[in-house]
Order: C-alpha cells, then sequence, then structure tokens
C-alpha cells in the first residue's frame, strides 16, 4: 500500500481489529519498519494488553491532545522489537475528548518529525465519532470482515464512509475464515465476500486458537516465526502484502483428509 | 448449490441475503418502503393493462457504480 497512515476498521465489534492491528504492526516493525500503532478507542483501550505493554503506559494519546506531555513522552517502544512503537488510548475519558484536527496533527508529526515510516491507527468500533476521528488521519484503510452476516453488513457501512471521506486506498482482511465450515458450504467463501463488498483482499486469516494463547501472554502470534501455517503467518503475509511485496495466498482447504495427506506429501498447496 | 443431501448450503441463502440488504442499504432504503413502492407501481400498472397480484419483481440492483431500479411487471395484452 502507498499509504503510511493506514487507519484499521470494521465497523462491527469483536471481529479482530486490535489483534490485527498488533499482529500486523509487529509484523511491519520485525520487517524493519519504523512503525506506530495508535488506540483510538478512548474509554476501551485494550491495544497495550494485547501487546504486552500495558505495564508501560503513562501518558496516552488525550495527554498528546491536551498538551500534557510530548507526542515523543507518549511513545512507548516494544522492548522485543525496538521499531515497534505504541500510543495509547486513554482509559479514564471518553470519546469526547478526541478531535480530528489533533488526530492529524499528531499522524502528521509521528511521520514528519518522529521519523516513523507506517503508522497503523486501531479505530473504535462504531460508525461514530471515535471511528470518524480514527479515519480523519489516514490515507488508507484496512476493513477487517468475519465471514458472518452482521460483520459484512457493517463492513459495507464503513467501505461506504471511507469513500465518502475520499479515502481510496481500502484493502480488506477476511478474518476467523473456518476452513471446515466453508467446505461444508456454511460459511461464506472469500471469493462470495470479495464479490458482495468489491473491495481488493489483502489478507485470509484462519481461525486459529493460538491468537487467543499469543494475546493471554501479550505476545504477537506474528512474531513467533517458527510455524509456518496459521494465523501468525497470515499476519505476518499481510504486512509483506502492505510492503507491496507480491505474497501468494495458501490453500486454506481443512487439512488432515486423506487427499490434504497426498497433496502435502508431493509439495502441493 | 445443493450438497450431498439435497440441503441447500447456507451461505448460499446468505448470500442471496446480504446481496439484497445491501442494495437497499446503499441505496438508503428500507425494505418496507420497497413493499409500499411495489404496491403503487402495480396499482398504477394495472390502470393501463390487466396484470396479476402475486407475479411480479421490484428490486434495486447495483451495476457497476449505479443504482438500478428493476422492476419486472408481467401483464396481459390489454
Amino acid at each position: 500500500m502507498n499509504a503510511k497512515a493506514i487507519v484499521v476498521t470494521s465497523g462491527k465489534g469483536g471481529v479482530g481489529k486490535t489483534t490485527t492491528t498488533a499482529n500486523v504492526g509487529a509484523a511491519l516493525a520485525r520487517l524493519g519498519e519504523r512503525v506506530c500503532v495508535i488506540d483510538t478507542d478512548v474509554g476501551l483501550r485494550n491495544l497495550d494488553v494485547v501487546m504486552g505493554l500495558e505495564g508501560r503506559v503513562v501518558y496516552d494519546l488525550i495527554d498528546v491532545f491536551e498538551g500534557r506531555c510530548k507526542l515523543r513522552q507518549a511513545i512507548i517502544r516494544d522492548k522485543r522489537v525496538d521499531t515497534l512503537h505504541l500510543l495509547a488510548a486513554s482509559q479514564t475519558r471518553d470519546k469526547s475528548a478526541l478531535s480530528e484536527s489533533r488526530m492529524k496533527e499528531t499522524v502528521r508529526a509521528l511521520l514528519d518529525d518522529e521519523g516513523f515510516d507506517r503508522v497503523l491507527i486501531d479505530s473504535p468500533a462504531g460508525i461514530e465519532s471515535g471511528f470518524q476521528v480514527a479515519a480523519s488521519a489516514a490515507d488508507g484503510a484496512v476493513v477487517v470482515v468475519n465471514p458472518e452476516v452482521s460483520s459484512v453488513r457493517d463492513a459495507d457501512r464503513i467501505i461506504g464512509l471511507l469513500e465518502a471521506r475520499e479515502i481510496n486506498e481500502v484493502r480488506l482482511i477476511i478474518n476467523r475464515l473456518r476452513p471446515a465450515m466453508v467446505k461444508r458450504g456454511d460459511m461464506l467463501e472469500v471469493d462470495d465476500v470479495l464479490e458482495i463488498l468489491g473491495v481488493k483482499l489483502i489478507g485470509i486469516v484462519p481461525e486459529d486458537e493460538k491468537i487467543l494463547v499469543s494475546t493471554n501472554i501479550g505476545n504477537p502470534a506474528s512474531l513467533d516465526d517458527t510455524t509456518k501455517v496459521g494465523a501468525g503467518t497470515a499476519f505476518r503475509d499481510i504486512a509483506r502484502r502492505i510492503r507491496c511485496e507480491e505474497v501468494p495466498y495458501p490453500s486454506y482447504e481443512p487439512q488432515g483428509g486423506f487427499l490434504a495427506g497426498l497433496r502435502r506429501l508431493f509439495g502441493g498447496a | 448449490m445443493f450438497g450431498l443431501f439435497g440441503r441447500r448450503k447456507s451461505k448460499d441463502k446468505l448470500k442471496e441475503r446480504l446481496k439484497l440488504v445491501l442494495s437497499y442499504d446503499r441505496a438508503k432504503l428500507s425494505a418496507g418502503n420497497m413493499e409500499e413502492l411495489k404496491r403503487e407501481l402495480l396499482s398504477v400498472i394495472k390502470k393501463y393493462f390487466p396484470a396479476e397480484d402475486n407475479d411480479y419483481d421490484v428490486k434495486v440492483e447495483q451495476h457497476g457504480d449505479r443504482m438500478v431500479l428493476v422492476a419486472n411487471l408481467p401483464v396481459q395484452a390489454p
């Protein structure tokens, strides 16, 4: 993607925005980019705990907006990947403390003055002020969708609102795909979702228990590069695609069947 | 379209429902309004042609960037 400031959004809550922001941010940083992830879910902050940085938050985004600290003081550097940084949301305020002009200034300063290559903005759920402020500073968007009815409908609404903001680089992540259900015909396929929503794909993330385990311990799954399958790998692939690399999509055929075993044996996808 | 045991795949049903509901969402219409529109259209058509009440179809379709109102109203020759 050409966009340097990318909002991660979905409309519906609970589809994996924060997990996606943490994992893709960590993977981009591992690839050498200087990355800052920003939590804009004021009052319901979670990006800090998902990334395992909750113990290090002193100042937050609203402190920056209201001049209680310098921008640099609020940026938390990750100890595992030193190019990864977090700007936390305030937990004690509400969304009325957000401001589009302050948000734009802050993101501009991160890119122009603080030397960041990429800013990922984790949007709150909904289509109200929190989302609007998160989107206001972005020049690109990643929409996270689960292949189910309410998430797809809300994603369509969000895509309309992003277009209205003239954010033209909009990409889709299909999250929590369950290959066995797709195979049975009980879950929308990737092509179905793309046909319905009409935006370009940037990632397919399978449902994966490892994500819960990695968030339990506050260590993004994408940083574990010992595995070559599952959600962590899918998030790493997304980071590479954001950097305009061509990364083929693995097949998410359910594993374990006789044919799948044969295909694996003979090196197929 | 039909599974092993003749059961229709639930995702095909979902896809159909989503396409319909999104066409209304995008056009900022409610499904209830469309029913009203159908009734009114039919009453106008009936002034000019004999028509059946149950054999018509009015919907909004997405054609590229444009929303198109598609009405299929079979009539008997007057």
